[in-house]
């Protein structure tokens, strides 16, 4: 631009213009990058449904079974578990399940379809921690004296009922996710689907 | 000044005097010499803090020729064996039991990584205690807390790869915390992890990034940083600026040539690194747990946390802020300013520049106020620190808060305490 008065707007405007058909087709380049960062077809088509059989889970015991990768607790809840849960409602972030964490077969007192079975995906919603469990009422396994028995999650220390759901004023804001499940029988579970309106 | 000075080679028609004027027809290589080493003026009075910048480029060294052997026998891949153990973590036991050597290379590695973080944490130190930071010097600063931010990223994707316990759930919570970020959160972390959970395609995106894109990117930074530190000169524990005072020959009275004086000097410095460095390696090559810590040792199991999850030490103090924060702002969740804190407790080292407004530079001229305020900091640094390798306690929540309080005071008022002081007068001439 040596020489202003005669600068050729002509030529400058096919220069911006060049720039900015270069600029889209750079930006139009990342597309195929970020999208390859995203969850392949394979894992998109993975975490099929999981059938379980609950036959031999006592009462008061829990298991545990992968679901697209993912831990999934089956708890036998007896009747001294489920009696805790209405005592320490006052105490829950949540206690009523009002957030969008279960299915609404699951938004119930007990966050399940039979009461005494429970389902929930054991994976704490704060960081993603798998709580340990602390079913033992009392001071016993380094819980605070008052405890009625739950779970804890060693990273961050929030705390969790018979029901999955989260105390007040613990890092994890919501209750633990109860995943879509359907009964086949009495015995069996399928977990990762579920029959609208069952 | 003799060394390095080529020029007596040019008119003897030798052989490597030919071949040297081919050369620098063809390729800056004596001016470079020159410019960055026999004629790249350092203030002569340099003490033990102006080691750790050769150091460090030491241990990326180590690292970068640790980590080429590493790659030829380690196999990124979160898939199970026949013996039903993830074959990446079986290649890390197999670089350790059954690869010649390869036990030592995998040690002087992960031992490399702490290492790394003593050396730019005393690095940065020293800049804090002298003002190296300030003007002229705000770039070199900025691309020192690029390289500091790359670094962080560099061990949080090697940390991955030995797809143990901790290298599963700590990769877990770090990616998580993404999600705490409204809006795009739950996106960002998808787009992290490429899966729906930290698994296979995460490990080798790790993988990838830890081998070739971050290392890539910390080259540059370490490059722009010398460069623009060999632009402006080096400062020295006087804070004085040695190219305002030159002799008539251009060259500052207290300057002494890079080469051979503080080439000479860094080798003592490497040879005590080293030696240090040997005895952790063959001796304690875990660091009692703190670089190595113990739950890494099993395989990834995506079904269950160990009982006590920490990140390695150099994470902890950030680790810390962001377990302190416990409160809801704004309608947002305690969790996202967690991550903000954490965020901000990094970053904000980058302020520094433009938050000291002391007249001078060194804190050899400054007044109690500067050296109480760094003194707690410090103090707050290493209480966080070590907090975070504790499991969260209601105690150490308080704790961790007052220090957390300290630790955004001491930069968020430094505009403030660093101009209240009292000073003493700076020399003209930098002092023994």
């Amino acid at each position: 631009m040596s020489n202003q008065g005669k600068m050729d707007c002509g030529r400058r405007r096919l220069i911006v213009a060049t720039a900015a058909v270069g600029g889209v087709g750079a930006v139009a380049a990342l597309v195929p990058f970020v999208s390859s960062l995203l969850p392949s077809e394979r894992a998109k088509a993975a975490g099929a449904p999981v059938e379980v059989d609950i036959s031999k889970l006592e009462p008061g015991q829990m298991m545990t079974v992968e679901w697209r990768g993912k831990p999934v607790w089956i708890i036998n809840r007896t009747k001294d578990m489920l009696d805790t849960l209405p005592k320490i409602a006052d105490q829950m972030a949540d206690p009523k399940s009002e957030k969008n964490q279960q299915p609404t077969y699951a938004q119930n007192d007990t966050r399940s379809i039979k009461p005494e079975i429970m389902i929930v995906v054991g994976i704490c919603t704060h960081l993603g921690c798998s709580p340990s469990s602390k079913f033992k009422a009392g001071a016993d396994e380094g819980m605070p004296s008052d405890w009625l028995g739950g779970f804890l999650c060693p990273c961050h220390g929030s705390t969790f009922d018979f029901a999955g759901r989260v105390y007040k004023a613990k890092p994890a804001p919501t209750n633990l996710e109860v995943p879509p499940h359907v009964y086949l029988s009495d015995a069996r579970i399928v977990i990762g689907e579920d029959k609208k309106g069952a | 000044m003799a060394a390095g000075n080529f020029e007596k080679y040019k008119s003897d028609g030798s052989i490597a005097g030919n071949a040297l004027e081919w050369l620098d027809a063809r390729f800056p290589a004596t001016s470079m010499w020159k410019g960055h080493l026999s004629e790249y003026y350092a203030p002569k009075n340099f003490n033990f803090w102006y080691f750790f910048g050769s150091l460090a480029i030491l241990v990326l060294v180590i690292q970068i020729v640790t980590g080429i052997f590493l790659t030829m026998h380690y196999k990124p891949d979160a898939a199970l064996n026949a013996a039903g153990v993830p074959i990446a973590f079986a290649s890390v036991e197999y670089i350790m039991r059954d690869v010649s050597g390869g036990w030592l290379i995998r040690y002087m590695h992960s031992t490399g990584a702490s290492a790394f973080f003593i050396v730019v944490y005393l690095h940065m130190f020293r800049g804090l205690i002298y003002g190296s930071y300030r003007k002229p010097r705000e770039l070199t600063w900025l691309f020192g807390v690029g390289i500091f931010l790359v670094l962080m990223g560099e061990a949080f994707f090697g940390y991955l790869l030995p797809w143990g316990q901790m290298s599963y759930w700590g990769a877990q919570v770090i990616v998580n915390l993404f999600s705490a970020i409204p809006i795009i959160g739950d996106d960002l972390s998808l787009i992290i992890r490429g899966d729906f959970v930290v698994g296979d395609a995460t490990l080798n995106r790790f993988f990838s990034f830890h081998v070739i894109a971050f290392p890539l990117v910390l080259i540059g930074l370490v490059a722009a940083h010398v460069l623009a530190l060999h632009e402006t000169g080096s400062n020295n524990p006087d804070g004085i600026e040695i190219k305002e005072n030159k002799d008539e020959n251009g060259i500052p009275r207290d300057g002494i040539p890079f080469h051979p004086y503080y080439t000479v000097k860094d080798i003592v410095g490497v040879v005590v690194f080293l030696m240090v460095f040997s005895a952790v390696l063959f001796f304690a090559p875990e660091g009692g747990g703190y670089f190595l810590e113990t739950p890494n040792f099993y395989p990834a199991d995506p079904l269950k946390t160990p009982p006590h999850i920490a990140p390695v030490w150099y994470f902890t103090p950030y680790y810390s802020i962001l377990r302190a924060m416990v409160w809801n702002f704004f309608g947002l969740d305690a969790k996202f300013w967690g991550v903000v804190a954490m965020g901000a407790s990094v970053v904000i080292f980058a302020a520094l520049p433009w938050l000291d407004r002391s007249p001078v530079k060194s804190i050899r001229y400054r007044g109690p106020i500067t050296k109480a305020m760094i003194t707690i900091f410090v103090i707050c640094f290493f209480i966080l620190g070590y907090l975070g390798t504790l499991s969260p306690s209601p105690t150490g929540e308080i704790i961790s808060q007052i220090c957390t309080a300290f630790y955004f005071g001491f930069f968020l008022g430094m505009p403030w305490w660093s101009r209240m002081d009292k000073f003493k007068p700076v020399p003209e001439r930098v002092t023994k």
